[in-house]
């Protein structure tokens, strides 16, 4: 394990560093680190921003009171880095239905058909880690996943596609994730759920918390059609 | 309640305030003026709260039917204003009675920035009235302005009523004419291998560029690459993607990406970069913190006082 790096992330912000790979491990000391910052709940904190080795913490300098604001919030996080007492967060788990297959997972044949197996399999195997919300990006309320069996990883489309339908469930090389809206797109689709995950006009807009969990529900396109009525 | 209607939008107008703050870990960009100060000093030269949402507006402007007399204020690059074919200037008050506002070409720059009293009423969505075009919310209706739009405005004094313009003789510059050179951005280099020698090089804007970032053309840079461990970014960071030319994050920026970081412009730099035309000459000049820092405060002191003299003149 590196010691941790901490570097600035221009005038308002630092990045401290855990890590340089995608490891679950160095994921999770991410989101406890980000869950003792907001515990603390220091007046001068705007955001934390996890990624899947590292943590954005994005400050208002003028309540920090004192001339090096990225020192006196280095020196704060550092504090927190090696207290490893204080509380870590709850993630919440959220079971996600997805209906695989058809017009709702327009890759699952080919990917299926390319990873060698069978699309029964594929589905069960995608459907049956416990994956985390490694962190948010992309587009809002995109949540990247880690957890993916590693068997399951496939390359991304030669040519992305312009239009991806919003809850498509995807996998993009070793890395899964689900779209939130319509938008262009080269990851493999596999299905799609009928949950809304990023609504502006929600109190919380995202569904899904950096650091949440996430299980997959395999569910049928009349049960799809369903929830999504009452969605 | 009075509102205005949009004849024809420009090239992309936007409604927009100070930004988004606090919802990156979502994945929602800042958005929000370009240049924050200069739409915060417009917002002050009408009377308004720095917060107040105005018009960004790019390249070209809008023409708009004034419904009843307001008061509204310009900053930003030089633009063709005029009032019922009455020319109007930067950086002041101007008082207008009902009519058509015409905002044409931009001189020497790219953007610049409208307030009017009271404010564009557009609803708040996440702490905001920012328009986030890549997400497609928030402003008017997530999107540039276009013809028939109409824009309400908020409460506010009722401007003594002439049939012409009024305005005052003076007027505010919100970046220093005399010291400050549009075309130097300074930068806190990051640890990576090429952070210093984009100080070196002569860049120009690229014509791909837009609210997200800055592309920057020249010659290239080794240690780009596109398979990095994706990181938080930030509004003012400097990407270094595999071919080379580096990327210049501004307001609409993505909040994490995979690219290596060649460092950080200053913030009070961003508002020049924003003005950067497509085929325009850049240079970099890496700062040290302690540097970065005075400057903010300079920035900052600037400011309080063009407050003041704001304050003291309306």
């Amino acid at each position: 394990m590196s010691a941790p790096r901490i570097e600035r992330l221009g005038d308002d912000a630092l990045l401290v560093r855990l890590g340089d790979a995608i490891d679950a491990s160095v994921n999770a000391r991410v989101h406890a680190l980000a869950a003792r910052v907001r515990e603390a709940s220091p007046s001068w904190l705007q955001d934390l921003v996890p990624a899947y080795a590292s943590l954005a913490v994005f400050f208002d300098a003028e309540r920090t009171a004192t001339g090096d604001p990225h020192a006196f919030v280095g020196e704060f996080v550092t504090q927190l880095l090696d207290d490893d007492t204080a509380p870590a967060g709850h993630a919440t788990l959220h079971e996600i239905p997805v209906c695989y297959g058809g017009t709702h997972g327009e890759d699952l044949v080919a990917a299926a058909r390319e990873l060698g197996l069978d699309a029964a399999t594929l589905i069960a195997r995608h459907s049956a880690p416990l994956y985390t919300v490694a962190m948010i990006g992309f587009a809002p309320g995109f949540p990247y996943l880690l957890g993916l069996d590693s068997a399951l990883a496939l390359p991304r489309l030669a040519t992305p596609r312009t239009h991806v339908p919003a809850g498509s469930v995807a996998i993009g090389g070793a890395q899964a994730g689900i779209y939130p809206r319509q938008s262009p797109g080269g990851w493999r689709l596999l299905g799609r759920t009928p949950r809304v995950l990023f609504d502006t006009a929600r109190a919380q807009p995202a569904l899904l918390q950096p650091g949440d969990h996430v299980r997959f529900l395999p569910i049928d396109a009349a049960t799809f059609d369903r929830l999504g009525a009452s969605a | 309640m009075t509102a205005w209607q949009v004849l024809s939008p420009g090239l992309q107008t936007t409604v927009q305030d100070q930004g988004r703050h606090g919802w990156r870990h979502l994945g929602i960009a800042r958005a929000g003026a370009m240049d924050p100060t200069a739409l915060a000093m417009a917002n002050r030269l009408v009377g308004n709260d720095e917060q107040a949402a105005g018009l960004e507006i790019a390249v070209r402007g809008p023409r708009i039917r004034l419904s009843r007399a307001c008061r509204i204020a310009l900053t930003g690059t030089e633009i063709q204003a005029t009032w019922n074919g009455e020319t109007l200037p930067m950086g002041r008050p101007l008082d207008l009675p009902a009519g058509e506002l015409s905002l044409g070409p931009l001189r020497d720059g790219l953007r610049a920035w409208l307030a009017v009293a009271g404010g564009l009423d557009a609803p708040v969505v996440l702490d905001s009235r920012s328009t986030d075009l890549r997400g497609g919310f928030g402003g008017y209706d997530g999107r540039a302005l276009v013809a028939g739009d109409l824009l309400s405005i908020g409460d506010a004094a009722p401007v003594k009523t002439s049939r012409r313009p009024a305005f005052p003789a003076w007027w505010i510059d919100v970046d220093d004419p005399w010291t400050v050179d549009r075309h130097v951005l300074r930068y806190l280099p990051s640890l990576h291998p090429s952070a210093r020698e984009l100080a070196g090089a002569v860049w120009h804007a690229h014509a791909n560029s837009n609210r997200q970032g800055v592309r920057l053309d020249g010659a290239g840079l080794s240690g780009g690459g596109g398979d990095g461990v994706s990181e938080p970014v930030a509004v003012g960071t400097l990407q270094l993607p595999p071919d080379g030319q580096p990327i210049l994050l501004l307001a609409d920026a993505q909040t994490v990406g995979g690219y290596p970081r060649l460092g950080h412009v200053i913030a009070c730099d961003l508002g020049r970069a924003a003005q950067l035309r497509p085929g325009e000459p850049v240079h970099f000049e890496p700062v040290i913190p302690a540097q970065a820092r005075a400057l903010a405060h300079e920035h900052a002191h600037r400011l309080a006082r063009l407050r003041i003299a704001i304050a003291q003149h309306l």
